[in-house]
């Protein structure tokens, strides 16, 4: 049976990304930022799993406003990198499992979850900055495959935190019925607090960063019980993306331990963090508690 | 230039009021269409049915505008990219400071919320 090995919460800022791919990492701007996530960078690289559920959201390059799916789930065998204007990222094209997929999706309807699929799919600078905050110099190909799981934070009404947490809790009961031995890592993404556009640009708020920091981990029902009005008040319109870790958090059960996080300002307009859960016990899967 | 308001929300009948402009600004990321948006802006414009108010809003580069009219900042800033400028030079424009006051507030831990 498949097993939950970890889960990585992080920032999917643009600019985190073309920092790596234009040698940036070691300016004074971008070092103390890739200094924080060094810990959980070697702790991965030494916990490497064979998937990847990457819970994100597109940024106007393949999902427009012609539909606005609130959940999906990519299908396909493999998905393009998007070209967002600048030429497509420099990285390699991102392997699905399409197995795993069809898994996944039949369970989560069978539990309530009417999701939509995507059979083909360009994957933006949200889901492919996560992949290079796990694993920085992938060469020819990323170290494992990826299940794009997308949710609709653009277009009020958004989710509520509290159905993205019940989503994350079906997606772990569907990960852990997998009947193939592989190891999973479920990434959420996105946040922290930061506003793009209106008076309230350049918004941080480190004291609801921080309080989302520490809660993730082991109060995760609090910040589920947060509106969507009081995320886009406190941690701005597009602070509201933190519903996505609480898809994350809910995946990987109640048996987990930090493993490192960071936090820092400015990434670009936004609070940039990292948090890093291992899974232990029975929160892993069958075949871990046999 | 607009004065901006605190919040953009872009609830589904702003989605349909900015249908056509953030159609528009959407496909700037395509090369092609980027130099025929260049080569005539207001052509472009009427090709993708913006309202007067928007096509004004676009020639004009008026990014408060924009917003009101029902744009979404995900895809104004494709149209931004196109004159090579960066959230950071919107973010001045909606606060009214300058791109360089912008990028030292936020380097100073940002503008304080909370």
């Amino acid at each position: 049976m498949a097993e939950i090995i970890w889960g990585l919460a992080t920032s999917h800022v643009p600019a985190i990304g073309a920092a790596m791919d234009n040698g940036k990492t070691e300016d004074a701007y971008w070092k103390p930022l890739f200094d924080g996530y060094a810990p959980a960078r070697a702790w991965m690289a030494e916990h490497r799993p064979d998937v990847a559920v990457i819970v994100y959201n597109d940024h106007a390059n393949a999902v427009d406003l012609d539909l606005v799916p609130t959940f999906g789930i990519g299908t396909a065998e493999s998905y393009e990198v998007a070209d967002e204007g600048w030429g497509p990222r420099p990285v390699p094209t991102v392997i699905g499992d399409p197995e795993l997929s069809e898994h996944l999706v039949k369970e989560l309807i069978d539990g309530g979850f009417d999701i939509a699929t995507f059979n083909r799919l360009q994957v933006d600078h949200g889901l492919t900055v996560p992949l290079s905050v796990y694993c920085p110099d992938p060469g020819d190909a990323w170290p494992c495959k990826v299940v794009p799981l997308l949710v609709n934070v653009l277009q009020y009404p958004q989710p509520t935190a509290a159905r993205c947490l019940a989503l994350g809790e079906a997606l772990g009961r569907a990960i852990r019925s997998y009947p193939k031995d592989i190891k999973v890592a479920v990434f959420g993404t996105g946040g922290m607090s930061h506003q793009l556009a209106g008076a309230r640009a350049g918004l941080i708020n480190q004291r609801f960063d921080r309080m989302f920091l520490e809660k993730i981990e082991h109060d995760p029902r609090a910040l589920a019980a947060l509106s969507r009005e009081e995320y886009m008040e406190q941690a701005g319109t597009e602070g509201l993306e933190l519903i996505m870790w609480l898809v994350m958090r809910g995946a990987l059960g109640d048996d987990i331990v930090r493993i490192h996080d960071t936090y820092h300002v400015p990434a670009s307009n936004t609070a940039a963090a990292l948090a890093l859960f291992e899974v232990t016990g029975a929160s892993r899967g069958e075949r871990a508690a046999a | 230039m607009s004065k901006a308001r605190d919040n953009y929300v872009l609830d589904v009948s702003t989605v349909r009021r900015g249908y056509a402009l953030n159609r528009m600004c959407g496909s700037l990321t395509q090369p092609e269409n980027r130099r025929r948006f260049l080569a005539d802006e207001a052509a472009y414009c009427d090709e993708y049915g913006l309202s007067p108010e928007q096509k004004r809003a676009v020639l004009e580069r008026d990014w408060t505008a924009m917003l009101e009219l029902g744009a979404s900042i995900f895809y104004t800033v494709k149209l931004a990219m196109v004159d090579r400028k960066s959230l950071q030079d919107l973010g001045g424009v909606f606060t009214g400071m300058s791109t360089e006051e912008f990028i030292a507030a936020m380097r100073s831990g940002g503008r304080i919320y909370g």
